[in-house]
């Protein structure tokens, strides 16, 4: 008897830290944030229900726009991050002998160690106007003024692929780690050429990897803040600068809860989007890598 | 060697060198058309080395592989018309049975109708016809096995590898397995090359066997050869089991002789490798256990024996596996020999009894030592 409550106590004082945690951390500012979005101030210290955020959302074009704006861009960015990833996780899992495997993934780690600003400004030094870029070709003679490379979507954009890729190839090192050589081997075996064998058998196969990827980074690259705002400037139109501008700018918390909301809401209807058209789940994705 | 189409596979001076390792040397041999030929080695001889080779993965040192009379050097695997059944079958887990089976049509381009006549037909040979729309995890090791072959015998191969493919099978369908594979390829008529490290397997379903280690062949020959008439020391140990003296030739007259073993014992023996055996040379002794009775003692004075081998000793232990069984005879110098006996549940030998064993000298065979066998 004595055993078995030691054994509930231990699950209890287990659990407990990741309980508060999901409890105060995650819950509890989402509820807050879903009654804050649904407040609306009628007069000082005056507050009534009801939708005037949203429909103020949708009345007003530049706030939905840079919604679908942050939406496409950080689709390219995924896009981008798979194609850049997939040859990368694919070389360390399978062409990479087992010594330098590690070495390989090691290299993918480091930049993880630095912090999203200091390598955002790393960015800076290269694109800017004085940067080395723009020092360097003007030595070589190829241009006379110097350029700005910061300060654009293509900057943005660099800097976020840059940010999130490791996402990506982790789990795709992994689920291809998992795919057994002879299966390659079978279908070339079988008569399949390079491509055939690329896209009937090795993308199908990685494809739980390639989706739990392509979620964890779509959903860091439309929630980033800082990589926009540093390497876009102002003019980056990222909707986490529109959230921040709600809150902080025009303090104006019911407005900001409402935008943080409606990023959840988006970004959650394009992953289940993603899911569904290619047959996915949650559970045989992000959950099993 | 001659050109001839009579050949399926042909392999001239085939050699493989990972760095300074030599994993296949200079291995020659020709399959017949149609038959079933195993490659039967011990872990690490560099059999899965040849069978790479032979698909097209591995590019050989030296040497030249001919499928149907042409040279297959530098040819892609995938233009290779010689199909493989994989160690782990390899059966893609994301298609079906049927994408599986299709799969070697759709890369050749054959078209939607065909495809589809051809594998309901696959299928029916290989009698599993209502599979088709089943997914791999639901299929049972037997008929994994089974859609792993089709998978390859869809595309009509002149030659089909299969890499231990019953390796991974339980003992019970290993055996149902053994002659599933033989009806198989009497039914496809097609030749088989087999790989394995189990000489059951290669015994029972094959027309030829090749014996190797090394690196290299020891023996071509029929499962039967083999058996009675190894070439070398290393195929009488490897192949069957059997009981194994050394010793040093007293005297001999080319064909046959007397040898003392390292214990003292004489026997007698017939030379069976191809080498006369010297007088003083050093040698191996094999006899299998079926080649070796055993006599009560009290009673082998009065039946006399028809063996002109004799060795005295007491059983030791009864190693009953039905129709198996063995006896282990302790003889007087201390080793242990094992022969075949019936048990009957009736008047049996039991441990502790005074035996005689008795074998012809014409089942002895006799192998010039060498020190790494």
């Amino acid at each position: 008897m004595q055993n078995k409550d030691i054994k509930r106590l231990s699950l209890i004082l287990l659990f407990a830290p990741f309980t508060l945690w999901i409890a105060l951390l995650i819950l509890l500012p989402h509820i807050g944030m879903v009654l804050l979005s649904f407040r609306e101030k009628v007069a000082p210290r005056v507050y009534e229900y009801s939708f005037a955020n949203y429909l103020e959302f949708v009345n007003e074009p530049i706030y939905w726009n840079t919604l679908l704006r942050t939406g496409t861009m950080s689709l390219l960015v995924t896009a981008l991050a798979l194609l850049i990833g997939f040859p990368i996780a694919y070389y360390i899992a399978k062409i990479a002998g087992p010594r330098s495997r590690g070495g390989l993934f090691l290299l993918c780690l480091i930049p993880l160690w630095v912090s999203d600003l200091i390598r955002a400004f790393g960015w800076i030094l290269l694109l800017r106007e004085t940067g080395v870029i723009s020092s360097f070709l003007l030595w070589t003679g190829l241009i006379s003024t110097p350029i700005e490379f910061l300060y654009n979507d293509v900057a943005v954009i660099i800097g976020l692929v840059y940010t999130v890729i490791l996402f990506m190839i982790v789990p795709l090192v992994s689920t291809l780690d998992g795919m057994d050589n002879s299966m390659i081997e079978a279908g070339y075996n079988l008569g399949g050429n390079g491509f055939t064998v690329l896209r009937r058998i090795i993308i199908p196969y990685a494809m739980p990897g390639i989706v739990a990827g392509c979620i964890v980074t779509f959903m860091l690259t439309a929630g980033s803040y800082l990589t926009p705002i540093l390497l876009g400037g102002k003019n980056s139109s990222w909707f986490t600068e529109q959230i921040y501008n709600q809150f902080i700018t025009r303090f104006n918390w019911e407005g900001g809860a409402a935008f943080g909301m409606l990023l959840l809401i988006f970004t959650s209807f394009v992953i289940w989007l993603g899911l569904k058209l290619s047959g996915q789940t949650l559970a045989n994705t992000v959950a099993k890598s | 060697m001659t050109q001839s189409p009579d050949f399926d596979l042909e392999c001239l001076d085939i050699s493989k060198n990972f760095g300074a390792f030599r994993a296949v040397k200079d291995v020659s041999f020709n399959i017949p058309s149609g038959s079933f030929f195993s490659i039967l080695g011990p872990s690490g001889c560099g059999k899965t080395t040849l069978m790479r080779m032979i698909a097209g993965f591995e590019e050989p040192t030296g040497g030249d592989i001919r499928i149907k009379g042409r040279s297959v050097l530098g040819t892609p695997p995938n233009r290779r018309n010689v199909k493989m059944v994989f160690q782990h079958l390899a059966l893609f887990p994301m298609m079906n049975v049927y994408e599986n089976i299709a799969y070697g049509l759709r890369c050749n381009g054959v078209s939607g109708d065909h495809i589809k006549r051809k594998v309901h037909d696959v299928l029916e040979r290989i009698a599993l016809p209502d599979v088709a729309e089943r997914e791999i995890h639901q299929l049972s090791g037997g008929q994994k096995q089974r859609i792993a072959i089709a998978r390859c015998m869809v595309l009509d191969p002149d030659v089909l590898l299969l890499d231990e493919p019953l390796g991974a099978l339980d003992l019970k369908l290993r055996e149902a397995m053994k002659i599933e594979l033989k009806l198989l390829q009497h039914q496809f008529n097609t030749t088989f090359v087999y790989i394995t490290h189990d000489q059951s397997e290669a015994l029972v379903m094959s027309d030829n066997v090749a014996i190797m280690n090394q690196g290299e062949f020891e023996q071509i020959g029929t499962p039967q050869e083999l058996y009675h008439h190894p070439n070398t020391a290393f195929v009488a140990g490897f192949v069957g089991d059997s009981n194994r003296w050394s010793g040093t030739v007293k005297a001999s007259d080319g064909s046959g002789g007397k040898v003392e073993t390292a214990q003292g014992l004489s026997m007698s023996f017939n030379s069976s490798g191809k080498a006369a055996i010297q007088e003083g040379a050093k040698v191996d002794i094999f006899v299998r256990p079926e080649f070796i009775k055993t006599i009560r003692a009290a009673e082998a004075d009065r039946q006399g024996s028809d063996g002109d081998n004799t060795m005295d000793g007491v059983v030791d232990s009864l190693l009953f596996n039905g129709a198996n069984s063995r006896v282990l005879v302790r003889t007087g110098s201390g080793e242990l020999v094992e022969s075949d006996i019936t048990i009957t549940g009736d008047n049996d030998l039991k441990p502790g009894e005074d035996v005689r064993l008795v074998w012809s000298s014409k089942q002895a065979m006799c192998f010039a030592h060498q020190e790494h066998t």
